[in-house]
């Protein structure tokens, strides 16, 4: 289908391409193991965020916590915000973001563009100034809504019933899913959806392992696991270096011609190493990844060209994913 | 041959502020006994006193998550590379902010 009522309408039915020259080499004779890229930079806003940001609103609008006019509210500075605002902007909401003032030109270009309200934290006050923040608009706004995507169930639904169908409808013969984890919703969701009809299929997460900037936490207790996380939904989970991610980022644009945010290129690196073992193993494997967005927003971080290490040095300390 | 261990910044306390250390073992409860023994405290900052693995702590062999692999159990091997990390979400700052909204 090509025509929609409304931009809303067009979110998700991203097409599934093969990778035939990133795809490993298998010996004569041996079952194929081949590579597929969902292009979820097809969405509306450019990225992946667009399935659960409708998803939450939607499900904010049903249960009457959010009504027409309302404000929401969300700190974050990534794809989620954009997507909202998006969201917000057609469905008649104002949407306020929190974030620090050091985040790329092009996010609160796009942030701005789409009508979202930004609240800066300064920079030099880190986290915890940023929550200090946070807390206080939260005071002083109780009406305002927050949804909350680390432990929203809408999120991971919005895969359970759109993502994860159209994967098994473009690639009946699918035995490996590959996605990143932030929030855990994508592979939450997509995952539940592929065990229950998909006999052995194996969930693989990728996970961005960053500088040591982002680890500043002051004590273990003070780190966080997304309360839509279950482990048990995951077969695997590889935790992959800013190196690596950029190394896969550029093959993709380079081999294959998809030009792709680094958290793709993560997901790629892990994807790979689970084709490697199928080719190892002699077994038939089609490994279908997640594209979570396209390059474009960052372009400006200058990680796309020089060395890997000049690329590695310009991404310390920054969530690339 | 040893196995070589990543420590975060948080944890560095315990090993007089090197980064990486090594141990030895089969397993990686093995590995921790033995790093214990020489950085006195790090594995209980790793384990709960019901023996298992922190939540808010993961371990990677060879950059996979060991919590997959076995967990205290996972078999390791000489030239192994292990990653200790905190638990953090992506998009740290916005679950941050978020979870504080929430009184998480």
């Amino acid at each position: 289908m090509a025509r929609y009522e409304s931009l809303l309408d067009a979110c998700g039915g991203t097409p599934l391409v093969g990778l035939p020259r990133l795809s490993p080499t298998v010996p004569e004779g041996a079952p194929p193991v081949r590579l597929w890229a969902k292009l979820e930079d097809r969405n509306p806003t450019g990225s992946i965020k667009d399935r659960p940001a409708l998803y939450m609103v939607r499900d904010a609008e049903e249960s009457g916590r959010l009504r027409p006019g309302d404000t929401i509210l969300e700190p974050t500075s990534g794809n989620t915000g954009i997507a909202l605002a998006m969201v917000a902007k057609l469905r008649g909401y104002r949407l306020v973001c929190v974030m620090p003032e050091n985040v790329s030109s092009e996010r609160i270009q796009l942030l701005r563009m789409y009508g979202a309200e930004i609240i800066f934290s300064p920079a030099a006050g880190g986290s915890n100034q940023a929550v200090a923040v946070a807390k206080q608009i939260s005071a002083e706004h109780p009406d305002w809504v927050m949804l909350f995507q680390y432990g929203n169930a809408a999120n991971a639904r919005a895969h359970y019933e759109t993502t994860g169908p159209e994967l098994l409808h473009d690639l009946p013969t699918i035995t490996h899913f590959v996605a990143g984890l932030g929030t855990t919703g994508t592979l939450m969701g997509t995952g539940r959806y592929l065990r229950e009809k998909v006999e052995d299929i194996q969930i693989v997460a990728a996970e961005p392992r960053y500088g040591e900037l982002v680890y500043g936490l002051r004590n273990i207790d003070e780190g966080y696991v997304p309360e839509l996380y279950d482990a048990t939904v995951l077969n695997r989970r590889f935790s992959v270096s800013t190196r690596d991610a950029v190394l896969r980022t550029r093959q993709l644009v380079e081999v294959e011609g998809i030009f792709a945010g680094f958290s793709s290129g993560a997901i790629l690196h892990a994807a790979l190493a689970v084709a490697h073992e199928a080719v190892k193993a002699g077994k038939r494997a089609d490994v279908a990844f997640v594209i979570c967005d396209g390059g474009w927003k960052y372009l400006s971080t200058g990680a796309y060209g020089g060395t890997l290490t000049d690329a590695e040095e310009a991404l310390e300390g920054q969530l690339w994913a | 041959m040893a196995i070589e261990v990543r420590v975060p910044t948080i944890l560095r306390s315990y090993t007089g502020g090197s980064k990486i250390v090594e141990g030895a073992g089969d397993t990686l409860s093995g590995l921790l006994d033995d790093l214990d023994a020489k950085h006195s405290g790090l594995k209980g900052r790793l384990i709960t006193p019901e023996g298992g693995l922190h939540r808010f702590v993961n371990i990677y062999v060879n950059d996979e998550d060991v919590r997959f692999l076995g967990a205290l159990d996972a078999k390791l091997n000489d030239g192994d590379s292990i990653t200790i990390l905190p638990a953090v979400a992506g998009g740290a700052l916005g679950f941050a902010a978020a979870a504080a909204f929430f009184g998480r």
